[in-house]
């Protein structure tokens, strides 16, 4: 993992002393709400429905035990016993007091993290797949890139007021685990034709609103250019977006706008300026120093097939389901990745309590090198655990409730706060997702039903990416009612697409009715087990299910 | 099923309501009282029946933000009712009782 150098040390503490003083001026009225929200938003401090909120940054997804069981601690000290991992990666408190926030970021600070750009105008956090550096199907890391971003990004005098938030994905498999075509930019790691590794290069996708799918810019983008290439879009969205009206101020508009050739052009065009400088080539040096960090944990070698995992899958129901749908392979023979399910069953999906924070981070400890990844779906990963472990992490998991063997089934579901928590949502999710689960739950229909994501938010902003759900709900407000539209056939992998809507929405008594439904006629009319419900959405197109919910026109 | 919940109204003026607020030190949600005070609970709040009784309760929403103790405050719609005060809007209801979500986290809204 990156450890914070003595610049990193600096920036995070002063920060921290700057944001203590900016509180106390406020608690002693020297500022006013309108002078503090945007110095509070800078530090990841909301005002929600029921409380503030502090949303705190997890690099690319990667945590180490420390800082997981650093989180624990703060959710029992100054929150209420729990925290929520989000779409982002990053874990939200609900109910800390302003007072205390100060301390909370002391604590942070204590395990090298923060709440810095988790809001505002600015970079956010950059995200990537979830099982990086462990996935057998990965060609590199893209840990490290994200890291150089991160350190380009982190207080970047150029690009700390943008026309609107701006959000940058790496994945560095084929197998698209985060959803770079729905961000502002997307990266994918690649071998060029010399073999050396660089990127291809997307643009202008994105979420809420006004979703679109990214354009493709570059096909291959060498390492050492990512930074100059990176700057170079950011500086023609700088120039150019919209800053008159913030729902056309993302950079999918610009390049909606623009059209996909002539903003390639801008880019390409400001890209040569940038390289003229060279003060933004990646050094080779540079980017083996910040690899190194990131170097593959010395696992001892195993047999690629162990007897103790297979054995208990022949022994337990319950222990297959989870062999199979929450262990994903390893880069090494007789390793796997495993995926701890925020998704129990009729449970808050990304909520963890302080003690299952605390648990996770003793396992990582004792089975995974001491290492946790958050993923964009809402869970945990454990990502180096030999296969002889699996049955005894198994068992300890399912002591805390933590061993739901549902990762990419039905119940897997993405539900943004929504409106029990989110002072910008219209409806609730959450309870629509827990309906959705204990509708779904049993396990042999999770598995005849086999991959399904459902994704649910409370508002257009579409936090709960309902936009590339299999099957998305959207909540809205009719007429003081909660209404929930279904959109079908949306995917945010690397066949990304953006989800159909059905027809008319359904009130909250009626929709997970309609969910199953929808379910119930993929089932009828799939053309074996192995047609994934996208797969087959995407053949029959949207009537059977119009028929199915509203009847033949 | 999720627990049950009032269906929030439409967006009318009605004829009751009550000032609201996070507090500022901590972000709790309160209510403000016959007193000028600021109240937890909603069963607890000054209800507003008159033009005039709103413009008094809106300014002292504002004083009070001023003098630090509150932010963000308004109105809202609210209805009497056999168990007392319940806001009209949903996400009033909520802000109310606490997330729908978490039956351990609901706080009592009466006087």
């Amino acid at each position: 993992m990156y450890r914070y150098d003595e610049f990193d040390h600096g920036f995070v503490t002063s920060r921290v002393a700057q944001f203590r003083d900016q509180v106390e001026r406020r608690l002693s009225g020297e500022l006013t709400e309108d002078q503090f929200k945007p110095l509070r938003l800078m530090n990841g401090v909301y005002l929600q429905l029921h409380a503030y909120m502090l949303r705190i940054a997890v690099p690319y997804g990667t945590l180490s035990s420390r800082q997981l069981r650093m989180l624990g601690h703060i959710g029992r000290t100054y929150d209420r016993g729990y925290g929520h991992f989000t779409t982002r990666q990053n874990l939200q408190f609900n109910w800390p007091a302003l007072k205390d926030i100060p301390a909370i970021l002391d604590d942070l600070a204590s395990v090298e993290m923060h709440a810095l750009q988790t809001s505002g105008n600015c970079i956010r956090n950059v995200t990537t797949d979830h099982f990086a550096g462990a996935a057998a199907d990965e060609i590199a890391d893209p840990r490290p890139y994200a890291e150089i971003l991160r350190q380009w990004s982190s207080i970047h005098p150029e690009f700390s007021y943008l026309p609107r938030k701006f959000k940058i994905a790496v994945t560095g498999a084929p197998k698209d685990r985060a959803a770079i075509q729905v961000h502002d930019i997307g990266l994918e790691l690649k071998r060029g034709p010399d073999g050396g590794i660089g990127f291809a290069v997307y643009v202008g996708g994105g979420q809420g609103r006004t979703p679109m799918i990214a354009h493709k810019v570059r096909d291959y983008l060498p390492e050492e250019d990512l930074l100059a290439y990176v700057e170079a879009i950011m500086r023609v969205y700088n120039l150019h977006g919209r800053r008159d009206n913030k729902y056309k101020a993302r950079i999918k508009i610009l390049v909606h706008e623009t059209g996909a050739e002539e903003i390639t052009r801008q880019i390409e065009a400001e890209f040569v300026e940038v390289k003229k400088t060279e003060l933004l080539r990646l050094p080779d040096e540079e980017i083996q120093r910040i690899t190194a960090y990131f170097a593959a944990p010395d696992l001892a070698p195993k047999p690629a097939r162990s007897g103790a995992f297979e054995a208990a899958k022949a022994d337990s129901a319950a222990f297959a389901a989870f062999a199979e749908n929450n262990v994903t392979p390893h880069k090494a023979p007789g390793y796997g990745v495993v995926t701890v399910s925020l998704k129990p069953i009729g449970g808050i999906p990304g909520d963890a309590t302080d003690v299952q924070m605390e648990v996770v981070a003793d396992l990582a400890d004792a089975y995974s090198q001491s290492e946790i990844r958050v993923s964009h779906e809402q869970n945990l990963v454990l990502p180096h655990v030999a296969l002889d472990d699996v049955p005894a992490l198994y068992a300890k998991l399912a002591e805390h409730g933590l061993a739901t063997g549902n990762a990419g089934l039905v119940t897997d579901i993405i539900a943004c706060p929504g409106l029990d928590y989110c002072a910008l949502a219209n409806a609730r999710s959450i309870n629509i997702a827990q309906d959705l689960s204990n509708r779904f739950g049993a396990p042999e229909r999770q598995k005849d039903i086999g991959e399904l994501k459902i994704k649910i938010s409370g508002c257009i902003n579409a936090c709960g990416h309902h936009h590339v759900g299999h099957i998305g709900l959207l909540g809205v407000d009719r007429r003081g009612e909660e209404v929930y539209q279904i959109t079908l056939g949306g995917s945010g992998d690397e066949t990304a697409s953006v989800g159909a809507l059905v027809g008319p929405g359904f009130t909250g008594d009626q929709v997970v009715d309609a969910v199953e439904t929808v379910v119930d006629t993929y089932l009828k009319l799939r053309q074996g087990p192995d047609e994934t419900f996208l797969s087959a959405v995407r053949r029959l197109g949207q009537q059977p299910f119009k028929e199915a919910l509203y009847g033949a026109a | 099923m999720s627990a049950p919940i009032q269906k929030s109204a439409a967006k009318t003026k009605a004829a009751t309501q009550v000032v609201t607020a996070n507090r500022l030190d901590d972000g709790v949600v309160v209510y403000l009282d016959a007193r000028d005070g600021w109240t937890e609970r909603l069963g607890e709040a000054a209800i507003i029946e008159t033009p005039e009784a709103l413009a008094a309760a809106v300014a002292a929403g504002k004083a009070a933000e001023a003098a630090r103790v509150v932010v963000e405050s308004y109105p809202i719609d609210v209805a009497r009712g056999p168990e007392g005060l319940a806001p009209l809007r949903l996400r009033e209801v909520i802000r109310a009782a606490g997330p729908t979500v978490r039956a351990d986290l609901l706080r009592p809204t009466g006087a």
